[in-house]
């Protein structure tokens, strides 16, 4: 066996990402209506200096944007990982949509508090992921077939949504339209404990099973009898998906296209055998915070939802990817 | 002779569709087991119930006296391998990475690559012969080459038992023959091997204990030369032959006597 001089490929990409990942924390904790210097801003950071803008305003959405593009990042790769297929993605096959409608129902029926938003998301995305899988199981699944129907899925329950929002009486209305693209703009800390906590142990529980959830890409046989307990790894990998997926949408609309793109190109960087998970969720949020800042930046001083920038790029990706996929099949 | 996994009265079924009725078979330890018999005959349905992908309708299939479906997943996977007929390598996977992955039973959240597991995943290579590609992708393999990766992935999971779907059916005569021998040395160090094969003559030369079946039942079962005569191939295959002793190994080589006009 030949030694290893040079540390493996996967860490070295772990750790540019991560250093991208403060790189554009740092820029974007400079970055506003005035620009702070990056003395200032690890300044406040320490302790040092007092300063609401930094802290309170930028400093979450900053935190808000590594977080759900890594969670996204991570329910991208599960749901990839599940249909074997890279349009299998929680955004493509309605998912997203789904939570969204769950969270309009919590605004314009029940009160809209923050708990009532979470839980309403994780129904709604729980029972489009179910109808979807209904509608795509005959005689056998097949991931194709489950994109196919996810996307058909996605476009009616987007519909619904619009037209849950046009029955709505108008302030609610407004909240929601300015949330449908997806968007970070005026998050704060009291919005994002809750979030935060929830997506960490969703993330600790995938960490625990991604070798397992690895192992599935040898196919269902070999899975099973390799020693993985198929059926609750499935049920396991739904739930956290669906929960990563849900759990951003409640707080900050549904941001489109991270979790498409995310683990492809984690998986590419990385250069790994299937669809790994932490390529994916540090490239998420690499991705969310990048557009995130592109959206603040664009029509400077009216900062864009962050989904309009995810979607415009997205798209590109998701046009190519789809010709890429007919003709394979 | 012993038997820890044995078949007792299963009934097989996909939905609706019943493939064997009753089914009871005891696998030989230490034995190579040929499974015989026309397309569709339930022989890989059996197969699979045997490594618990198929769960039997009625009946049990047990190892050393339980149930399969009772052992903790990594538990049974440890004592059972098996290679499906057409197994599926993740994109851009390397024949040592590939290889590694029948580790997994081996391996748990607190116990993670060992040197128990690099000296497996190496002498699995050795033995299946594919160490010089270690870092060749899987998909750039000629089909010979990526069925030993597979072996030698089943291999590296060290269970007492491998069973095999089919192994030689996208190979060439000469690999199927290496395949073979490969499958007999792993019997000769100690391991019961059960595969289901097409070529009845191949079946003859080296299995120990052949199953020969159709419809869902087992027609017979027993050492080839004791079992193997005309009668029995018509009644499996409705093929008309003559048996005649194999020139190299004297086991039973069946001639069929159909010919052109």
């Amino acid at each position: 066996m030949s030694v290893r001089v040079r540390p493996p490929r996967s860490a070295v990409v772990t750790a540019v990402l991560a250093a991208l990942i403060l790189g554009l924390a740092l820029l974007g904790l400079c970055y506003g209506a005035s620009w702070a210097s990056p003395a200032e801003v690890l300044s406040v950071l320490t302790g040092r200096e007092h300063s609401v803008v930094i802290h309170d305003w930028r400093l979450p959405r900053v935190a808000a944007g590594a977080v759900f593009g890594a969670s996204l990042g991570v329910a991208g790769a599960i749901f990839q990982n599940l249909t074997r297929n890279p349009l299998g993605s929680p955004d493509v096959i309605g998912l997203d949509a789904g939570a969204y409608t769950g969270a309009l129902f919590a605004l314009t029926v029940l009160s809209g508090t923050p708990a009532q938003l979470a839980g309403a998301s994780v129904a709604g995305g729980l029972i489009v992921s179910a109808a979807v899988y209904l509608l795509s199981v005959d005689r056998g699944f097949s991931g194709l077939r489950l994109v196919v129907i996810g996307i058909a899925v996605n476009a009616m329950v987007t519909a619904l949504n619009s037209w849950i929002v046009l029955r709505a009486d108008l302030d609610i209305a407004i909240a929601a339209v300015g949330w449908s693209a997806g968007s970070l703009n005026g998050v704060d800390w009291s919005d994002l404990t809750v979030p935060f906590a929830v997506i960490g142990v969703l993330l600790a529980v995938m960490a625990a099973q991604a070798r397992a959830m690895h192992q599935t890409s040898l196919g269902d046989a070999l899975a099973v009898t390799t020693g993985v307990a198929l059926g609750r790894l499935r049920l396991l990998m739904v739930l956290v998906g669906v929960g990563c997926t849900a759990t951003v949408t409640a707080v900050a609309g549904p941001i489109a296209f991270i979790a498409l793109a995310a683990p492809q190109i984690g998986r590419r960087l990385a250069g790994s055998a299937g669809i790994p998970l932490l390529p994916a969720a540090l490239t998420g949020a690499v991705l969310l915070q990048g557009a995130d800042l592109i959206a603040q930046a664009l029509l400077a001083p009216v900062a864009l939802p962050v989904g309009v920038v995810s979607t415009a790029v997205g798209g590109c990706y998701l046009i190519w990817l789809l010709t890429k996929e007919v003709r394979r099949a | 002779m012993s038997a820890r996994l044995s078949a007792r009265d299963i009934t097989l079924r996909y939905g609706d569709r019943v493939v064997a009725t009753r089914l009871s078979l005891d696998i030989p330890d230490g034995a190579f087991t040929a499974v015989v018999g026309p397309n569709a005959c339930g022989k890989s349905t059996l197969l699979r119930s045997l490594v618990r992908l198929l769960r039997p309708a009625e009946g049990r299939v047990e190892l050393d006296g339980r149930e399969v479906g009772s052992y903790p997943s990594k538990e049974l996977a440890r004592q059972v391998g098996f290679l499906p007929q057409d197994p599926l390598a993740p994109e851009d996977v390397k024949v040592r990475q590939l290889v590694a992955r029948g580790r997994y039973p081996h391996q748990s959240l607190l116990k993670l690559w060992s040197e128990r597991d690099e000296d497996a995943v190496t002498g699995a290579m050795a033995a299946a012969g594919v160490t010089e590609l270690a870092d060749r992708p899987v998909q750039e393999l000629s089909g010979g080459q990526r069925q030993r990766v597979w072996i030698a992935m089943a291999l590296a999971q060290e269970t007492p038992y491998l069973l095999l779907d089919e192994p030689t059916s996208f190979l060439d005569i000469t690999h199927q023959y290496q395949l073979l021998c490969l499958l007999a040395e792993l019997r000769d160090q100690g391991r019961t091997v059960i595969a289901v094969l097409h070529d009845i003559n191949q079946a003859c030369r080296f299995a120990d204990h052949l199953v020969a079946m159709r419809d869902g039942r087992v027609v017979a079962e027993g050492r080839p030369a004791d079992i193997v005569d005309a009668a029995l191939i018509k009644d499996v295959f409705d093929l008309p032959s003559v048996i005649v002793p194999d020139p190299v190994t004297a086991t039973p080589m069946v001639v069929p006597t159909l010919q052109g006009e």
